[in-house]
């Protein structure tokens, strides 16, 4: 009898394993992040370089804090999602626009439209840094204290609005 | 000859590493430097160090080591600038603590539980083999016998 069960045993426990390794994501990692204040930084904004946005401008706010440049393809394709997310006006959406060149963003914008409240500029990936950004697009959301709530790796999609951003950003409008 | 070469040089071009411009003046830094770029995981490209991969994060980050370095920072410094960003998951050598002590201790216990099965199999199968050469002796000198006698050409002898 112990001759079967043994390695019943071995083979239900090497099935858990692999069934669990099937379904992990290794190429998202935990964000560090998670009810910690979001890292501070002083940025150009996009189309008026001059003036520059911190984290304090936004305390107060619920906001979303989009990572995104010209020269990435999985951004266009996340990109009307943010365009009808923008349209309901349910939260204030910020962009990082990561290592690109400011007139390459531009045109991007102009022609896919802005669903940016404001855009800033992080050419030499510092903001990225600290951020712990390593793949765009990466969403983050950040709550009325400037504490990081949620992180998302890639493109956002409209079912991750539906389901885990508006339920989310309505839960944090309702904080104090 | 030529294709020895050809060979050779194969073998050798598999060793090409991202290109590093960057020299502390601190031969000691440099090491720092070095050893540090070996033991931080490129993000992007997960099973490089930044120290072998071009990704641009690699070069950042690269970038990010040597100006905390000029700074005069201490390597475990970096480490923690690193880890407070990206996670355990950007050193190469994780710290021993509860969410990784699996990854360090289950290496050793599969170790262990092969040496156990191994000792087992081998003491089961030596038992068994020296009950059967004694069941077994009188048996096969009686078959040998016969050989011999076959051999010899003296017949069967029953």
């Amino acid at each position: 009898m112990l001759k079967f069960i043994i390695p019943l045993i071995l083979f239900i426990i090497l099935a858990v394993f692999l069934a669990l390794g099937l379904n992990l994501k290794p190429s998202e990692i935990p964000s560090p992040f998670i009810n910690k204040p979001a890292p501070v930084f002083s940025a150009p904004k996009l189309n008026e370089p001059e003036e520059k946005l911190t984290p304090a401008d936004l305390k107060g706010k619920v906001w979303l804090f989009n990572v995104w440049a010209s020269w990435c393809v999985s951004c266009r394709a996340e990109h009307p999602v943010l365009n009808q997310l923008a349209q309901q006006n349910a939260v204030f959406i910020v962009g990082l626009n990561y290592k690109d060149e400011p007139n390459d963003a531009k045109n991007w914008l102009d022609m896919l439209g802005n669903p940016y409240n404001v855009s800033i500029m992080d050419q030499d990936g510092r903001i990225g840094i600290d951020y712990g950004v390593y793949g765009v697009p990466e969403t983050f959301v950040i709550d009325k204290k400037g504490l990081i709530r949620h992180k998302h790796t890639g493109p956002v999609t409209a079912e991750d609005v539906q389901q885990t951003f508006l339920p989310l950003i309505a839960r944090l409008q309702a904080e104090p | 000859m030529k294709r020895l070469l050809f060979i050779f040089l194969l073998i050798m071009s598999s060793s090409v590493y991202a290109v590093d411009f960057r020299q502390l003046s601190d031969p000691e830094q440099q090491e720092t430097y070095e050893t540090l770029t070996k033991e931080l995981r490129c993000l992007v490209c997960q099973n490089q160090t930044i120290a072998d991969s071009n990704a641009e994060l690699a070069a950042d980050l690269r970038r990010q080591v040597y100006e905390m370095l000029q700074q005069g920072k201490s390597k475990q410094e970096i480490i923690q600038f690193m880890t407070d960003r990206y996670g355990d998951f950007v050193l190469y050598k994780p710290p021993f603590k509860g969410k990784t002590s699996v990854l360090w201790i289950a290496p050793v216990v599969f170790l262990l539980m092969g040496l156990i099965t191994v000792f087992f199999f081998i003491r089961r199968k030596k038992a068994a083999a020296n009950q059967q050469t004694k069941a077994g002796a009188l048996e096969t000198d009686i078959e040998k016998q016969k050989k011999i006698r076959s051999l010899l050409g003296k017949g069967d002898p029953s």
